[in-house]
């Protein structure tokens, strides 16, 4: 194992998937010899030619559509949106046709499609290209969205996406992309969808994060062992579906829940994470389940990032108030 | 003229525009030839004459048993296809088996024109999964996607199948419709512009009708052709006669073959015109056209000069035309029949369609479902 950046895993894993899928494609705004605006896709038209990896007009919707085109002949997409916010452009795309192929058709065609987009606070970005976007998707039956925390299931992630045989919206954190580093295994491997991940052992409360607010989580817990609180961390690697079993079985070892999402507080996973713990599991709470979110008012503008942000420090405020609650 | 007077000429710009297209037409309204050279170079022997004949009349027959379906309840949603006939039967003529369909919700009869049976149309039109299966009676696949109802998507995912028939080095084409009112969506452009960027064979159709719903062609564009949306991305681009089903064959078919041999996207634009209601969802066309310029329309409509060209010919007659009506609604007979005694479909499938391995919540909706026999 090695120690690798969260964005140093995912080109591994690009490369790793065009070496083995010779009908993988990489497609996207400035993904080719420019390598991508993060060099996600770095030295990849090098190695693999104009033909496998390349770049796009500057049409997102275009993209999208390409992406189906190509799906239909027997090619194994891998998109790429530059930034997620620019997702709403290619929206038909993705909620009206590819997450739609599968059923469309009566099971006789699907589209294994891999949209790949960053987002993510905390590098003052300018506006619409950072906004959590994943509450959207997540409403949408036939596509999976899959947001990893760390750079061994960035990689393990993005491979288990790429052989899988519906679309799959694969949101990447711009903020971890060089922040993050983490052993990363060698080779080939796939991290299961559809899989919550104990991020860290507790049995007095459970934080349930994803993405961005994973690390944070970790680091919120940290702090409570020194006030005596183990708090158990749930990543759920795919937030949608959601793997309603593990939810369930940590709620089942704490009765104590708080939920943390970078995106704004209405509507979003953690709403479904709570929805589903008061029909499956409310008789295991010992207290109202707690939510950590952004506000609702629209992504800051990139001065107030700090302000508007979830931190550490209100997890830890969240999770005292429900381990206080009787 | 100096350069900069020449330039800056708008007023002689927009005439240019305007000039630039003229329509190309064959056989005119009365069933005459008038381009003796355009029907040499269609190149159709007197046998392919009248199977582009036959598959016009199919077309139309399909259209008047399913308005008659409506009538009765018995259809669901359709797009009525008359006066369409030559844009949509004779351009997939030009086309073969190996080439990819992309078909809007009106364009039902191409689809039938590569061995989708008609049963499958009728189920897709009521809402039923396997009206979207996509083989013949006998099991063939059929390269079409589904009538797109998102106006223009069909143009993006065409343009990503040229592509794909282009890296795989496939001696096919994609070709896809739209109408007047898809060609002032951005999808439409972005998908003509992303062929022409790679050179992809894509071969773009616009069916102007004159009508988008209810309103006019005038409205969608300034532009007094819409085959000139196709220069913007740098492909060529012509107006057709859309009544006129040879000169619809010509144009397609060289579409086609300037398409596949690596040059790049071809736009065109087919003058037709839409003598029905817009769906058959409550539209009234009396409501925004006039009785008179519907009436109009139906003389130059698309089989009476095809009728009477191929009758000057001694290729067509009244018994020949009688008996094929009769065997096309035997056909149809048996395939309303088929279309009545499917299965009624299961939520259970639906769930089991959407993912292909279902989530946790979406298992325990299946077997409840199941249990309950939906």
């Amino acid at each position: 194992m090695a120690v690798k950046t969260y964005i140093a895993a995912i080109t591994e894993a690009l490369d790793l998937a065009l070496e083995k899928d010779k009908d993988a494609l990489i497609f996207g705004e400035d993904v080719g010899q420019n390598g991508g605006v993060f060099r996600a896709t770095d030295g990849l038209q090098a190695k693999y030619g104009e033909d496998r990896v390349f770049n796009t007009p500057l049409a997102e919707s275009g993209i999208g559509g390409m992406a189906i085109g190509l799906a239909t002949q027997g090619f194994h997409p891998i998109m790429e949106i530059q930034f997620g916010t620019f997702i709403f452009e290619v929206f038909d795309s993705i909620a009206g046709q590819m997450s739609r192929t599968r059923y469309r058709f009566n099971n006789t065609r699907s589209n294994n499609i891999v949209v790949r987009t960053p987002y993510g606070i905390g590098t003052k970005t300018p506006e619409m290209h950072a906004d959590s976007i994943e509450g959207l998707f997540s409403q949408l039956p036939g596509v999976r969205v899959v947001m990893p925390s760390n750079p061994a299931d960035a990689k393990g992630l993005l491979l288990a996406s790429i052989e899988n045989n519906d679309p799959v919206i694969f949101l990447e954190n711009l903020h971890l992309y060089r922040s993050l580093k983490g052993e990363v295994p060698e080779g080939y491997y796939t991290t299961p969808l559809d899989q919550a991940a104990v991020a860290k052992e507790g049995s007095d409360v459970s934080i349930i994060a994803y993405g961005g607010t994973v690390s944070l989580a970790l680091k919120a817990a940290e702090q409570l062992e020194k006030d005596g609180i183990k708090a158990e961390v749930i990543d759920l690697r795919t937030v949608a579906p959601l793997d309603i079993a593990s939810i369930g079985k940590t709620v089942e070892k704490t009765g104590r829940v708080v939920v943390v999402q970078e995106a704004q507080r209405t509507a979003g996973i953690a709403a479904n994470v709570m929805a589903e713990i008061s029909e499956r599991f409310v008789l295991n709470l010992k207290a109202p389940i707690g939510r950590v979110t952004g506000p609702d008012s629209i992504f800051p503008f990139a001065q107030a990032e700090n302000d508007w942000a979830v931190k550490a420090e209100d997890i830890v405020n969240k999770v005292k108030e429900v381990v206080d609650y009787d | 003229m100096s350069n900069s007077q020449q330039i800056l000429d708008f007023k002689a710009q927009l005439e240019l525009q305007d000039t630039t297209f003229p329509m190309l037409q064959i056989l005119n309204e009365e069933g005459k030839i008038v381009d003796k050279e355009g029907l040499k170079r269609a190149g159709l022997s007197d046998e392919k004459l009248v199977e582009l004949f036959k598959s016009m009349l199919f077309a139309r027959q399909v259209d008047i048993r399913s308005m008659k379906l409506a009538k009765q309840g018995r259809m669901g949603f359709f797009g009525p296809h008359a006066g369409q006939e030559a844009s949509q039967m004779a351009s997939s003529f030009a086309f073969t088996d190996e080439d990819w369909l992309f078909p809007g919700y009106r364009d039902l009869p191409q689809i039938y024109a590569k061995g989708w049976p008609i049963w499958k149309g009728l189920l897709w039109s009521r809402g039923h999964q396997l009206g979207n299966e996509y083989t013949t009676d006998d099991g063939k696949p059929v390269n079409s996607w589904f009538p797109q109802i998102i106006i223009g998507a069909q143009y993006v995912e065409a343009a990503g199948v040229a592509l794909g028939l282009k890296k795989r080095k496939k001696d096919a084409v994609a070709f896809v419709y739209t109408g007047d009112g898809g060609s002032s969506q951005g999808d439409t452009y972005e998908g003509i512009n992303f062929a022409g960027a790679y050179k992809a064979p894509l071969v773009a159709f616009i069916q102007n009708n004159g009508y988008a719903i209810s309103t006019p062609r005038s409205l969608q564009s300034a532009a007094p052709h819409l085959a000139a949306k196709g220069w913007a991305a740098g492909a060529p681009s012509i107006v057709v006669d859309g009544m006129d089903a040879i000169a619809m064959y010509l144009a397609s078919k060289e579409a086609r073959a300037w398409a596949v041999a690596g040059n790049g996207p071809v736009v065109i634009e087919a003058i037709t015109n839409r003598l029905e209601p817009h769906s058959t969802a409550g539209d009234d066309p009396l409501r925004y056209r006039t009785k008179e310029d519907i009436e109009a329309w139906w003389k130059k409509e698309p089989l009476v000069r095809m009728r009477n060209f191929l009758t000057e010919k001694g290729l067509w007659d009244t018994d020949k035309e009688e008996a094929y009506i009769a065997e096309l609604d035997a056909r149809i007979d048996a395939d309303i029949k088929k279309a009545n005694n499917v299965e009624k479909q299961k939520i259970s499938s639906f769930i089991k369609n959407t993912l292909e391995v279902p989530s946790q919540a979406m298992a325990e909706q299946i077997a409840k479902f199941e249990s309950e026999g939906k």
